[in-house]
Formats: structure tokens, sequence, C-alpha cells
């Protein structure tokens, strides 16, 4: 990266960062609510850890996969919500007046939602752990989940930027956060994939990459070091990231262009 | 009063209908509930303890019926604060003869748009071959008691909207709501709960609708008198907040 690139990148990167912690509406949710569902989950199905074959003795450790999903989909709304903002006020128009290149803009633009990331990623493990949960692949293990946590919110943060590019509407990114929570009711995300009984359930589960997403960092946590589903976790998180990635730089050319 | 409830509720059931954005949530969240649980987690009812004849499909059934009947009143109340940050209800006070009249059109636009959710989630459910083994009257009562948690969580919503009156109150009037079903015995029976949950569940007056409305869809009715009596208790209760927050509103100026 030349001198000057690092300048835009660090422009930009920092509005990104401290519009994202000003902001405690967008920071207080993506927190608090996922650990707010963990804890409704893990008192409420405590008793699935009776059916045989279940993999942990605690739902608590199960279920503490589950807030690092949630907390990536709130991190989309948020840069949606974000590049939106930046739309519909006119400054993304101010910004292509000037010699910014359009991929330290989004590389920028996504460094509030992995500060946010991190933020979520120590929160939720710290809070998991004081509450009870077991964290088998011990302290490096913990690394290795704040990495895939970065490596989901930039996926999910990339996918609510290319959102907010292609329709140019905060209330339009709002509007597409029910069908990003499909995705994760659709998932292993209540019960692992080989005790989920519907059939058809099962199948939509095994398609579905936030599956792995979520087995990746619940290996971590149960098992202690898997490598197969460490592999499908960070492959379906870079998969994702790389997609979201290259919609988000499409949509911002075809941005570029009309302003 | 009559008149002025009607062509209330009227008006809103002429928006909520003619708006996809807003049909669509209200119709897609309950059936997005009800799939998730009922087939992501049917095997729950292997777990030792769990006994519900009618299988979970219809165990989940009920309180995805008590939830979208809550939330038909909660988005009902979202209604009533986009008036009150409009204008529009400033304008209603001055017109109404009775402005409870305002609050009764709020209430009966609430039970028409719940019906309309809790019909469809009936009908997929039936589809998907839901078991009920209560008896007519049984089903009456199930869904008496949904409908008397979507007046009282209607009645609740309009109190936050009116004491606001801004479309910034939705989380006040969602979360508490939300917040009381989960802590009821959502995914397994009262008596499979352990610790803090079981604790807060106890005493959780959502439980009591739930627990009940599950033994009327199972033909094995338990604690019904209990499960109306905190209906109708929620709906004296808050017609009290409701009242008071209208004067809190008329003293505003709306």
């Amino acid at each position: 990266m030349s001198g000057a690139a690092r300048i835009q990148v660090a422009a930009v990167a920092r509005r990104s960062i401290v519009r994202t912690m000003r902001q405690p509406a967008m920071i207080i949710p993506a927190v608090f609510f996922p650990l707010l569902l963990l804890a409704v989950n893990a008192g409420g199905l405590d008793s699935a850890t009776k059916i045989p074959g279940f993999p942990s003795g605690s739902y608590l450790t199960f279920a503490l996969a589950i807030p690092f999903m949630q907390g990536a989909l709130f991190a989309a709304m948020s840069t949606g919500t974000n590049v939106a903002n930046d739309i519909e006020t006119g400054f993304l128009s101010r910004l292509s007046l000037t010699p910014l290149r359009r991929t330290w803009l989004l590389v920028g633009q996504l460094s509030g939602v992995l500060v946010l990331g991190v933020v979520q990623a120590i929160t939720f493990l710290a809070v998991g752990l004081v509450a009870g949960a077991d964290l088998e692949a011990g302290a490096a293990g913990a690394l290795v989940i704040l990495a895939l946590s970065l490596l989901i919110s930039l996926g999910f943060g990339s996918l609510g930027a290319a959102m907010a590019l292609r329709t140019g509407s905060g209330e339009a990114v709002q509007g597409l956060f029910p069908l990003l929570f499909v995705t994760l009711f659709l998932s292993s995300m209540a019960l692992p994939r080989n005790l989920i009984e519907t059939d058809w359930f099962r199948v939509v589960a095994t398609w579905n990459p936030v599956s792995y997403l979520l087995e990746g960092v619940r290996s971590l946590l149960i098992e202690g070091w898997d490598l197969h589903a460490l592999l499908a976790g960070f492959g379906c998180a870079a998969a994702i990231a790389a997609l979201a990635l290259a919609a988000a730089a499409s949509a911002l050319r075809t941005r570029m262009a009309r302003t | 009063m009559i008149a002025t409830a009607r062509a209330v509720a009227w008006r809103n059931l002429h928006n909520f209908f003619s708006n996809l954005a807003l049909v669509l949530p209200a119709v897609i969240f309950p059936l997005f509930f009800f799939t998730a649980f009922a087939g992501g987690l049917s095997r729950i009812s292997s777990v030792p303890g769990f006994d519900f004849p009618p299988g979970y499909t219809a165990f989940q059934f009920v309180f995805v019926l008590c939830q979208s009947a809550a939330f038909g009143g909660i988005f009902t109340g979202f209604s009533v604060a986009r008036d009150f940050e409009s204008g529009f209800a400033r304008r209603l006070f001055l017109a109404a003869p009775r402005r409870e009249a305002i609050v009764l059109g709020y209430v009966l636009a609430a039970l028409v748009r719940a019906m309309f959710t809790i019909g469809l989630i009936t009908v997929v459910a039936l589809v998907v071959g839901m078991q009920v083994d209560g008896s007519a009257i049984d089903i009456f009562g199930l869904y008496g008691l949904a409908l008397l948690l979507n007046v009282a969580a209607i009645l609740f919503a309009a109190g936050v909207a009116m004491r606001l009156r801004t479309m910034q109150a939705g989380p006040a009037m969602q979360m508490p709501v939300f917040l009381t079903l989960f802590l009821a015995p959502v995914y397994v029976p009262l008596d499979l709960l352990s610790g803090w949950i079981e604790a807060v569940a106890s005493v959780n007056p959502a439980t009591a609708l739930l627990e009940a409305g599950r033994s009327l869809i199972s033909g094995r009715p338990e604690h019904v008198a209990l499960a109306f009596a905190v209906g109708f208790g929620l709906i004296a209760l808050f017609t009290v907040w409701a009242q008071r927050s209208l004067r809190s509103a008329e003293r505003a100026g709306a």
C-alpha cells in the first residue's frame, strides 16, 4: 500500500470507527441483544442436553456460538445504515470529487464494523466464560474464535455495505434485516444437525453456510481442535466475505458512476 | 363513541391491509418462528419427562399463537405512535367527542389484525399436520386467551405511544413484551425448566396463559380459569395505564 493510499484509508477508517463508537444505539443492541437471547435460550433449552447424542453437558457452552452470528448480523445492519446515510446525505457524492480510490473507501468504511466485531467477540466470550461456559481449546482457541468472528463480521459487514450501495436507502437496509435473520434460524443454531428431526429442516441447515460458521466457533468451545469444523468455518466465512466484498465493490462502482 | 371507534379502527385497518410493508412482517415473523421452533427443535420432545401427546408442533403452535397475538397489539401500538408523530392524533383529539373512543378504535384494529395473523398461522399449522386433541370448546378457549393477550398488549403499547408520542418508542413497546414471552416456558414445559429461568417463569403471567393454552389444545384443560383471570387482570391493569397515558397526551396537547 502506497503512502497516499495509507492516508486515504486512515482518514475514512478513522471516521468509520469514530462514527460507529459514538452511536450507543448501534453498539448496545449489537452487544446486549445477543447476550440477552443467550441467557434466555441457555436457560430455556438446558434440558436439550439430555437428548441422547447431544455433544455437551452444558447448553450454555453449545449456545455461546450463537451471539457471534447475531452480532455479525447487527454489524451488517450497522455498516449498511452508515453507508446508506452517507449516500442519503450526499457525503458519498462529495467523496467522489476527491482523489480517493474506491477500494480504499470500501476498506475504510468497513473499519468501524471490524472494531465493533472485536468489542462484540471479546464481550461475548468473556460473559460466556464468566457464566460457566467451557472453552476446550484453551487460550489459543479464544484467539482463533476472535479471528473467525472478525472474518464473519467482515463478511456480513460487506453484505450490509453492498445492500446499502445497491439500494441507497437506510430504510431498505433495515427491511432486509429479517432476511438475514432467517438464515440464522434455519441453521444448526439450536441443535446439532444430526439431532434435527425434521428432514427438510436438516437439509436446509446442511446447505446453509451459517451452520458451518456456528460449528466452527462451537468446535473450539466443546471439542477442542477439530480441523474439519475449523476449515469449514473459516472457508465459509472467507467465501462470504469475498463474495460480499465483490458485490459491494461492484455496487460502489455503479454508485460512483451515477454520482 | 362507537362511530369514532369504528372510524379509527377502519382507518388503521385500511392503512395496514393496503401496505405490504406492514402486512408481510406481521405474517412472516410468526410463520418463521413457527417453522424454526416446531421444525428445528422437534427433537426436544424426546427429552425425558416431556409429555405432550399432540406433539411438539402443537406445543410450539400455542407459543407462536400467543406471540403473534401479543405482537399484533404491539405493531398496532406503532401505528398509534406514528399518528402522534405525524400530528394526525392531534386532529383526532380535536374531532372526537370522547377520546377514549380513539383508544377503543385502536383496540378493535389490533383485534382484527391479530385474528388475520392467527387465522393464517392456524391454516399453515394444520397443513403441516399439527395434531389437535382438544374439543371445539377447548380451541375456542385457546383463541380467547390469545385475543385477551392481544388486547392487553395493544393497551400497553398504546399507553407507551401516548406518553412518548414518537416512533422512537418502538423498543419500549417491544422489549418488555418480547422478554415476558421468552421468559416463560417457550421450549419445554415449566416442570422441565431449572435454575433461574424456572424461578422467573413460575411468577411470569405469560406462563399461566401458555400452560393453559397447551392444556386446551391437548384436550386436557388445566388452570384455565387462572389463565383467563390473568388475561382479564392484565387488560384491567393496562386499561388504567392507557387511560392515564391518554390524559398525559391531552395535557401535552398531543
